[in-house]
C-alpha cells in the first residue's frame, strides 16, 4: 500500500486535523448523547447517586443501630437474673418464638442467646458452662444483634471474675496485668488519602473511559452507518490527518469528562460538609489541615494535580483503544457491543487498586490502569515516589502510542473502512 | 480525463472465497463527455468508481484519473475528483453551509475563495432559503443539493456519480440529470453508473455496459443499436448481458 505523499507540507497536515477536529467538535457537541456522557453524566449523576447511595446506607446503618435488637433467650428458666438484666437492656427486644433458627433465618429476630440448664448455679459454684449464641453470618443485622449480646456477656463475665477475686481478697487486676491502647500517628492527609485515594481515581479512570465511548463511536461506527465515512475519505486529505482529528475530538470528550467529575467531586465535597459541619465553624483551606476529618481537606492537593497529569497519558490510551475498536464495527450497535466489555477490563485493574494492601511495585507500575491507580493512592496521601511516577507515565505513553498507531494502521484498511 | 487500464479488483470473502468485483476494465472518457456505466445491482459498478475515486485500491491494473495514477498518487487523485453516491451522506447536525465549507476547506480551498464558491453554488442551486438549517432536517431534495454543492465546492475536473438518484422522485432525480448536464458543458468529465435506462438514454454519450465486473459492451447509443440491431437501450442491455451469460455458459 502506498504511503500519502510526502510532498504536503507539515504546515498543510496541521491544518487538515486541525479542521477536522474543529467540525467534529462542534458535531460532538451538537450532540445531546454526548454531552449527557461527556458532562451531565461526570457532573450531576455520579455525585447525585453517590450522595443517595451514601445517605441511604448512613440512614439505614443508623436506623438499625439506633432500634433495639429482636432476640430470642432459650433456656434459662433456672438463671432468671441474667434473663431479666437481659430483658432490662434497652440494647434487646425479647421475642417468644419456638423455633429461633427459622426466626433467624427469616429475619424476624437478629439474634438467639441459648443459656445452659443452671447457668446461675454453675456460676455460683465456680463451675465452667457455655452461653451459646445464634446469628447469620454476613447480615448487618444480625451481626449487630450478636455483637451487642456479646459484649453483654464479657461485661457479665468480667463482673464475675471481679466478684470471685474480691471474695479470694485478690485485687482486680491480677486478671488485668497491663492495659493496652492505641493512638493514630498518620497525617491527616494520610488518612484522608488512603480512605478516598482508592475510590477517586477509581471514578476518574471509569468517567474517563465513559466520556471517550460516545464520541469513539459516533465518529467511527456511526459515521459508517450514517454513510458520512464515505464521505469524508472522498477529500484529499490523508488518512492520518483524519484519525488524528477524530481522535483529539474523543480525547477531549475524555478529559472534559474528567475535569467535569473532578470539578463536580470537589463542589460535592464543599458543600456535603458545609451541610455536615456547617458553614460558620472553620472550613479550612486544604493546605491548612483537617479539622473534623473533612475529606476535601484531608487530600493532598498537589496529589490532585498529580493525578490529573498522570490520568493524561491513560485517556490517550482509552481514546486510541475505542476508536480503534469502534472503527471495526459497521454500525453504532455493534460498536458498543465491542465496547461494552472493555469497561468490565477496565475497571478490573482500577478495583485492584482500591483494595488495601496491593501496593505499588515496579511489576506493577507496568501494568495499565492498576498503576495509575495505585499511585493515585500514594499521591493523594502525599507520598511521591518519583521512579515509580516517570514509569508508569512511560509505560502509560509507550502503550497509548502504540494504540494510536494500531488506530491509524486500521483506518489504512479498507476492508475496515468498508465493512458491509 | 478517465482512463482506466485492465482494473481489477478481487475481494476475498470467508464463506463466498474469491470475489473478482471487476475484472479488467478498461475504458477512456475524455473532458466534455458523459460516461455512462450501466450494470445491474451487483455488477461491480460501485466498485469501479471507488476504485477511480481511489476509495478502493486496485487488486491489478490502474487507471489515470484528472493526470495522476490511482495508484501512485491517490491524493492528488482525489483533488481532481467530486465523488456522489447515493451512499455518501451529509452530516446531520452540520448545517449545509458548514457542510459544504467543511468539504472546501478540506480540499485546501482558501476562506475568502470559499465564501466566493458558496454564494455561486447557493445562487446556482438555489440553496439559500436553507443554507444555514441543519443537514437532518433538510428535505431530500435539499440534501441532494447540497451533496452537489460539496462535490463542487473544490471545481473538480473530473465528476463520478454513483447511482445519484437512486431512491429520489421524479423532480429531484430530474435536477440532478439537468446538473450532470451542466457539468458536462463546462467541459468536466463526467462518469456516471445506473440502472435506469432512461437516465442513460437522456445523458450520456458514451455507454459501457458492465456484467459480472467485465465491460461486455461499449460504445455510442448510435454504435450500439446498430451493433445489436435494437432502438431500445434496455433491449440492447438484455442482449448485452445474456449475450455474456450464454458466452459464460459455453
Amino acid at each position: 500500500m502506498p504511503l500519502e505523499p510526502t510532498t504536503r507540507t507539515a504546515g498543510l497536515f496541521r491544518r487538515n486535523v486541525l479542521t477536522i477536529y474543529a467540525k467534529e467538535l462542534r458535531d460532538t457537541l451538537r450532540d445531546r448523547r454526548t454531552l449527557i456522557s461527556m458532562i451531565v453524566v461526570p457532573t450531576l449523576v455520579m455525585p447525585l447517586i453517590m450522595g443517595i447511595a451514601g445517605f441511604v446506607m448512613t440512614k439505614v446503618v443508623r436506623k438499625a443501630q439506633a432500634e433495639a435488637s429482636p432476640i430470642a433467650i432459650i433456656g434459662g428458666a433456672d438463671s432468671p437474673a441474667t434473663a431479666a438484666e437481659l430483658r432490662a437492656d434497652p440494647r434487646f427486644q425479647i421475642v417468644e418464638t419456638p423455633d429461633y433458627r427459622k426466626a433467624i433465618a427469616d429475619k424476624r429476630i437478629r439474634a438467639a442467646v441459648e443459656l445452659p440448664a443452671g447457668f446461675e448455679a454453675a456460676l455460683a459454684r465456680g463451675e465452667p458452662a457455655t452461653v451459646m449464641l445464634y446469628h447469620y453470618e454476613a447480615e448487618m443485622r444480625s451481626g449487630m444483634g450478636v455483637g451487642a449480646l456479646e459484649d453483654f456477656f464479657r461485661k457479665l463475665r468480667d463482673r464475675t471474675v471481679e466478684r470471685r477475686l474480691a471474695a479470694q481478697g485478690l485485687p482486680a487486676e491480677l486478671v488485668r496485668p497491663f492495659a493496652v491502647k492505641r493512638e493514630n500517628v498518620a497525617p491527616p492527609e494520610k488518612v484522608g488519602g488512603n480512605v478516598v485515594g482508592g475510590i477517586i481515581p477509581y471514578l476518574i479512570i471509569l468517567l474517563c473511559f465513559t466520556g471517550a465511548m460516545y464520541p469513539a463511536m459516533d465518529l467511527t461506527a456511526g459515521e459508517k452507518e450514517r454513510g458520512t465515512m464515505e464521505t469524508l475519505l472522498c477529500s484529499p486529505v490523508p488518512r492520518t490527518a483524519i484519525v488524528l482529528g477524530k481522535f483529539l475530538t474523543v480525547l477531549t470528550a475524555s478529559l472534559a469528562s474528567m475535569l467535569f467529575s473532578l470539578l463536580s467531586m470537589s463542589v460535592s465535597f464543599v458543600v456535603g460538609a458545609r451541610m455536615l459541619f456547617g458553614a460558620g465553624q472553620g472550613f479550612a483551606p486544604p493546605a491548612g489541615g483537617a479539622p473534623g476529618g473533612i475529606m476535601v481537606s484531608v487530600i493532598d492537593p498537589l496529589g490532585v494535580v498529580g493525578v490529573c497529569a498522570l490520568i493524561v497519558p491513560v485517556a490517550v490510551l482509552f481514546s486510541a483503544l475505542l476508536l480503534g475498536v469502534s472503527l471495526l464495527a459497521k454500525s453504532m450497535k455493534e460498536a458498543q457491543s465491542y465496547v461494552s466489555p472493555l469497561v468490565i477490563v477496565i475497571i478490573l485493574p482500577a478495583m485492584v487498586g482500591m483494595l488495601p494492601g496491593v501496593e505499588l511495585d515496579a511489576k506493577l507500575a507496568l501494568v495499565p490502569i492498576l498503576n495509575l491507580s495505585l499511585a493515585c493512592k500514594e499521591m493523594l496521601s502525599g507520598v511521591w515516589r518519583w521512579h515509580y511516577i516517570a514509569l508508569i507515565f512511560g509505560s502509560t505513553a509507550v502503550y497509548a502510542a502504540a494504540a494510536l498507531a494500531g488506530a491509524v494502521a486500521l483506518f489504512r484498511r479498507e476492508a475496515v473502512l468498508f465493512r458491509s | 480525463m478517465i482512463e482506466a487500464r485492465q482494473l481489477t479488483k478481487v475481494f476475498r470473502d470467508r464463506k463466498r472465497g474469491e470475489i473478482r468485483a471487476v475484472d479488467a476494465l478498461s475504458l477512456r472518457c475524455a473532458p466534455g463527455r458523459i460516461y455512462g456505466l450501466l450494470g445491474a445491482n451487483g455488477a461491480g459498478k460501485t466498485t469501479a468508481l471507488r476504485l477511480l475515486a481511489t476509495l478502493l485500491q486496485p487488486t491489478s491494473g490502474t487507471a489515470a484519473v484528472g493526470g495522476y495514477e490511482v495508484t501512485e498518487a491517490p491524493q492528488r487523485v482525489r483533488e481532481q475528483v467530486g465523488f456522489l453516491a447515493a451512499s455518501t451522506s451529509l452530516y446531520g447536525r452540520l448545517t449545509a453551509r458548514e457542510m459544504v465549507g467543511y468539504f472546501g476547506r478540506l480540499h485546501g480551498v482558501g476562506e475568502a475563495e470559499l465564501a466566493a464558491r458558496l454564494q455561486g453554488l447557493a445562487d446556482e442551486l438555489e440553496m439559500h432559503e436553507f443554507l444555514d438549517r441543519r443537514c437532518d432536517t433538510l428535505s431530500t431534495g435539499m440534501k441532494q443539493k447540497t451533496s452537489l454543492a460539496r462535490t463542487l465546492i473544490h471545481d473538480p475536473a473530473v465528476m463520478i456519480f454513483d447511482e445519484p438518484t437512486l431512491g429520489l422522485d421524479v423532480m429531484a432525480a430530474r435536477a440532478i440529470v439537468q446538473f450532470v448536464r451542466r457539468c458536462r458543458d463546462r467541459g468536466k468529465t463526467v462518469i456516471y453508473s445506473t440502472h435506469v435506462m432512461s437516465e442513460a438514454e437522456k445523458l450520456c454519450d458514451t455507454v459501457g455496459i458492465i456484467h459480472n465486473g467485465r465491460l461486455v459492451a461499449e460504445g455510442t447509443l448510435d454504435e450500439l443499436r446498430l451493433h445489436y440491431a435494437e432502438r431500445d437501450l434496455e433491449e440492447i442491455f438484455v442482449k448485452a448481458v445474456g449475450g455474456e451469460l450464454e458466452h459464460h455458459a459455453t
